[in-house]
């Protein structure tokens, strides 16, 4: 059986399990709600995390990739950029995954662990972190021109208003009506 | 440490009593206790509403849950949920008291997915939350059997409904069971779900200690150590026409019941309970929403300094006149 | 890139349940993290306005500058507060902790901090209520659930209720019907006290007692940014708008948050009202001393509120107005409905508004004298008073955002709705737990929509972007319309973190687009200058 094959067996488990090691990243009472309250709206980033999860483990098994796993990574990355997370415990949910399917293995499979194949799996889940990395800077980048942003908006308006005011007077709008 | 503490108060509860009556304190537990609880009770109450009362309600603050009373016919007010008459908001509270309205909103449960059906918790709180509070009622209300000579035909029915199951010698009630698996599902909340666990305090727990405790001592008496019913029946109508007295042969377990009984009354005002009070004075359900149409008034509305149009036009007087705009000075 | 050591899976899950959740809420500290509070307020504000304890102060640094005597101070305010206000005082006895609200604030959705949680929110000051107010408190301590007010408690309360945007969905599901939002004002109010407000509510509120509105407009500043919209409107329609200012015996007075004289897409709002008025031939006027509807006052003190709120009445009086027109705007709304008249009522001296254009009466609003602008335009149209156009918009796929305020401190719910069906072609809700009463919080509401606290502002915006995301996915929705200057701004961002792709409007902007004004010319653009559906090859 390949890796592949293996992987999309056990799916479940693994994203459940996966899921977990991410959860643990938050106060225990939280986890509990992030895993347990299933609404999409009551509980959208436990949803969209574990969807997005999902997704990129659909992925990674998929002979032909469809090139949406870096939305599927956006979707995750995007909020933990704004929890308080070091980029560091941010990310680190790509790399439990190496652990996960490892542990998954080990306990499924009596013979040896399919060494080869579980290196190139794992060269992948690099690959996938690397992507990750990338992610992670441009959402904070978003976030820091989205703050610029909101500051140029205003001093455009102020400065053009400060511009115009001099040269304006004459054409200005009868105020008597 | 929050959790064993108010059980190891209720259990106390239950060894001052049990120990007291095997002390010969009959007269304490049965006659002393349950007086002076009851002036507790009934004072404490009152003064609790009375000092919230005191406090007075500046400003028509209702939640609105729903489309208001519009200018236009056209657009359907949702008259309970956001109420501009005095009807309305009757019917918003009683929804409120009776069957818990607001914790209901809570149940929506839709678009799930994944492989189970999950259903929300909160509908079980409602649940649970409205099963406890109606059996208790309704088990209070069967106690008037004991407090009043001729059984109203009332009760009677509501007995006879309570047991219709026809199970067991006495009877089995199905409110006991109810009021003790509810008690028991609210603790259990608290213990199993994190979220809850972590918001909880010891007066969280105590009361539900108490109250399992009560409904225990009372099923144990009634269905299995066979309490000498007359007795109880002559000790409370002494009570009563206060004319106290002390009847032979009254187990022990029946005085722990009416120590607990006691205790929670004691409890009651001194504590979050109260909600029972409260929550009719709730200013955000209890409040139309009608601040638009008839003025509010806030007893303790004061004048206040003011940036008058005056001063704002001595400030930019000029300015306002080389934009053209009138002034009142020139 | 840092060291990353992967414990063993089955460690790790197992360490999920040895974590100390037994541990109690308030023995964990409260650390002040960066992205998510506000810069302190300037001690030249706070004195315009004649606050206390004004000082520059910032709350990252350990030390706060606080009076001498900062727990009398507080505590003698929360004694007085609890004495005026039966809302405080019942909300601090009678919750029974049922978790019930547990899990509807956006902040705790969005964060999963636990003290996010608006019971825990609660009890943070409830805490300190037991521990000074009741008898079970003083004598049992921590048994009780009570703690004694420490600077690191006053730092806890000041930071977490400088995370609640008093968006009232809590409330919404409490069986008692406690509303954490009233708590979180009463809490503001005694950090107020301390002179702990935060910069970006205190620079507008000085603003606007000095100069009328939040942004420090002055008056030819006003007349001249409306004078640049009147020009783009020019170009669009070929019509020439001439509004008048502080004019005395108009009709009626409009009053609108000042965001939507300044920034995009406020100010397309703002010509919408333009093009509105001038096609009714409505006698109204602006005003350049009431130029401000928001009240960023209601964020420190309820004096403070009164104090701005106090000038649209005045203006009203002195310009001789018969009744005043609101725009659109969320918190100005909740403070127009359940404040103002009690505060600087009764207006006697203005007439229950009558629309001149269909004669109706809004008996709704007798006493404030005061009325909604979508109110006003509904009514316009079901009477058939306005040529629309949707199809002008037909390049919109809307949907619709209820601020919290006009939801659930009003009830506005349908007025807007009407409108928006009527002015645009594709119109598709979002998913029905978070519309209408139980709308979502943009997530930067009271004050909290400054820039040093973007990631908080984010994460309290997830879960409402999540639902327009939704309807994204499902509708293709690219419009997204409310009704509250603060949204226009907030959900801006917001989309653009969460759902880029999704633009914001109000209702109004959309209204003018679809509007055919008389002796216009063939428009070829939209308000903001972009090609109108079928003319993209102009
Ligand atoms: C007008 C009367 C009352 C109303 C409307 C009312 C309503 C409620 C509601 C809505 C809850 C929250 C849901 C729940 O946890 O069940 C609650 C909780 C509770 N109520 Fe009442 N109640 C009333 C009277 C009483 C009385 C008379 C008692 C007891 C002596 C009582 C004891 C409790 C307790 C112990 C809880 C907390 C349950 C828990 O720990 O989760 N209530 N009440
Ligand atoms: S819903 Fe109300 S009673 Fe329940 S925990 Fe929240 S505030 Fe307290
Ligand atoms: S008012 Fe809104 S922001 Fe504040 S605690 Fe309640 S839900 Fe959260």
């Amino acid at each position: 059986m390949s890796i592949e094959q293996f992987l999309s067996e056990q799916k479940d488990t693994i994203l459940t399990k996966w899921f977990d090691l991410v959860l643990d990243t938050y106060p225990p009472d939280t986890a509990v709600f992030l895993k347990k309250q299933d609404n999409p709206f009551a509980n959208p980033v436990g949803h969209t995390i574990r969807e997005g999860m999902g997704h990129v483990l659909d992925e990674l098994v998929r002979e032909t990739p469809s090139g949406q796993i870096g939305v599927f990574l956006d979707n995750i990355i995007r909020i933990r950029a704004v929890q308080d997370l070091t980029p560091e415990r941010a990310l680190s949910f790509i790399f439990s995954l190496k652990e996960v399917v490892r542990e998954a293995l080990r306990t499924a499979s009596h013979q040896p662990l399919p060494y080869d194949e579980l290196l190139a799996f794992e060269s992948r889940v690099d690959r996938l972190a690397l992507l990750s990395f990338d992610i992670f800077v441009q959402c904070r980048e978003k976030l820091y021109d989205i703050k610029a942003n909101e500051l140029r908006k205003m001093t455009f308006r102020l400065l053009q208003r400060v511009n115009d005011m001099d040269e304006d007077q004459e054409k200005k709008p009868d105020p008597a009506g | 440490m929050k959790i064993l503490l108010p059980l190891f108060a209720v259990v106390a509860l239950v060894v001052i009593a049990f120990v007291g009556v095997q002390a010969n304190l009959q007269a304490f537990f049965g006659i002393v206790i349950p007086y002076a609880a009851v002036a507790i009770f009934i004072i404490g109450f009152i003064v609790r509403v009375f000092r919230w009362g005191s406090s007075p309600v500046p400003f028509r603050i209702p939640t609105t849950a729903g489309q208001m009373k519009s200018f236009a016919p056209w657009i359907k007010q949702n008259k309970i949920d956001n109420p501009s008459s005095r009807l309305g908001v009757f019917a918003r509270m009683a929804l409120e008291v009776l069957v818990f309205r607001s914790l209901f909103r809570n149940t929506k449960t839709e678009l799930h997915d994944g492989p189970k059906l999950v259903y929300g918790s909160e509908k079980f709180l409602w649940l649970a939350g409205l099963a406890f509070h109606w059996s208790f009622l309704i088990i209070f209300v069967r106690h008037f059997r004991f407090f009043m000579q001729d059984v109203p035909t009332v009760i009677q029915i509501m007995e006879s409904l309570d047991s219709f199951l026809q199970i067991g010698a006495p009877l089995l009630y199905l409110t006991d069971v109810v009021l003790v698996g509810a008690v028991t599902f609210l603790f259990l909340r608290r213990v199993v779900m994190p979220q809850i666990k972590f918001i909880s305090l010891p007066a969280d727990y105590f009361p539900l200690f108490l109250i399992l405790g009560i409904a225990l001592s009372g099923i144990l008496m009634r269905y299995f150590t066979k309490v000498h019913i007359v007795g109880v029946k002559e000790l409370v109508m002494g009570l009563l026409s206060f004319s106290p007295v002390i009847p032979a042969g009254i187990g022990s377990v029946f005085y722990i019941h009416l120590f607990l009984v006691s205790a929670l009354l004691i409890y009651f005002p001194l504590s979050k309970l109260m909600h029972m009070g409260g929550v009719f004075l709730s200013p955000t359900r209890n409040m139309a929403n009608n601040s638009r149409e008839v003025r509010h008034i806030n007893p303790w509305n004061y004048p206040v300094h003011v940036h008058t149009y005056q001063e704002y036009e001595d400030e930019f007087r000029e300015k306002m006149k080389k934009a053209g705009l009138p002034v009142e000075k020139e | 890139m840092a060291k990353v050591t992967t414990p063993k899976p089955a460690e790790l899950v197992t360490s999920i349940d040895l974590k100390p959740s037994a541990q109690q809420w308030m023995d964990i500290p409260t650390e002040i993290k960066p992205g998510t509070f506000c810069w302190g307020a300037k001690a030249k504000n706070l004195n315009i306005v004649e606050f206390p304890n004004a000082r520059d102060w910032n709350p990252s640094e350990e030390d706060w500058k606080l009076p001498e005597n900062w727990q009398e101070i507080f505590l003698t305010g929360m004694k007085n507060l609890l004495d005026k206000y039966r809302s405080f005082k019942v909300f601090m006895d009678i919750c029974v902790r049922c978790g019930a609200c547990a899990d509807k604030c956006h902040f705790f959705i969005g964060s999963g901090d636990p003290k996010n949680m608006p019971v825990l929110r609660a009890e943070l000051l409830r805490s300190v209520y037991r521990r000074y107010f009741t008898t079970s408190g003083k004598m049992l301590g921590k048994t009780a659930g009570a703690r004694d007010l420490t600077i690191d408690v006053l730092k806890e309360l000041w930071y977490y209720f400088y995370q609640c945007t008093e968006c009232r969905r809590c409330s919404l599901f409490c069986p008692y019907g406690i509303d954490t939002a009233e708590i979180t004002i009463m809490g503001r109010e005694l950090m107020n006290q301390l002179g702990l407000n935060t910069d970006w509510i205190s620079g507008p509120v000085a603003n606007c007692y000095m100069k009328g509105n939040h942004l420090g407009l002055e008056p030819h500043a006003i007349m001249n940014s409306i004078e640049g919209m009147i020009d783009d409107i020019e170009t669009i329609t070929g019509i020439r708008i001439n509004p008048s200012f502080n004019r005395k015996g108009a009709e009626i007075l409009f009053v609108t948050p000042s965001g939507d004289l300044f920034a995009d897409p406020g100010t397309f709002t703002c010509m919408g009202y333009l093009m509105l008025f001038h096609e009714l031939g409505l006698d109204y006027t602006w005003s350049t001393y009431a130029s401000e509807g928001g009240n960023f006052g209601f964020f420190t003190s309820n004096e403070m509120a009164k104090r701005l709120n106090s000038k649209i009445y005045a203006e009203a009086k002195r310009l001789g107005v018969k009744y005043i027109i609101g725009g659109e705007c969320g918190h100005m709304w909740r403070v127009l409905t359940q404040y103002m008249d009690t505060w600087n009522g009764p207006a006697d001296f203005l007439e229950v508004p009558v629309s001149p254009i269909t004669g109706t009466r809004f008996d709704t609003s007798r006493s404030t004298k005061m009325i909604h602008i979508t109110e006003f335009t509904a009514d316009l149209i079901k009477n058939g008073k306005l040529k629309l156009d949707p199809s002008r918009n037909d390049d919109l796929i809307v949907t619709y955002h209820d601020s919290c305020n006009t939801s659930r401190g009003m009830g506005l719910l349908d007025e807007p709705r009407y409108i928006i069906r009527n002015v645009c072609n594709h119109f598709h809700e979002m998913p029905e737990n978070t519309i209408r009463e139980q709308t979502f919080c943009c997530g930067s509401g009271t004050g909290l929509n400054a820039s040093e606290n973007m990631e908080l502002r984010m994460r309290g915006g997830f879960p409402r972007a999540n639902a327009v995301k939704f309807v994204k996915d499902r509708h293709g929705v690219n419009m997204l319309a409310n009704i509250c200057a603060i949204d226009r701004a907030t959900l801006s961002a917001s989309m653009d973190y969460w759902v880029p792709g999704v633009r914001v409007t109000g209702v109004h902007e959309m209204v003018a687009n679809a509007l055919i004004m008389k002796g216009e010319k063939e428009r070829e653009t939209n308000l903001r200058g972009e090609p109108l559906p079928g003319k993209e090859g102009n």
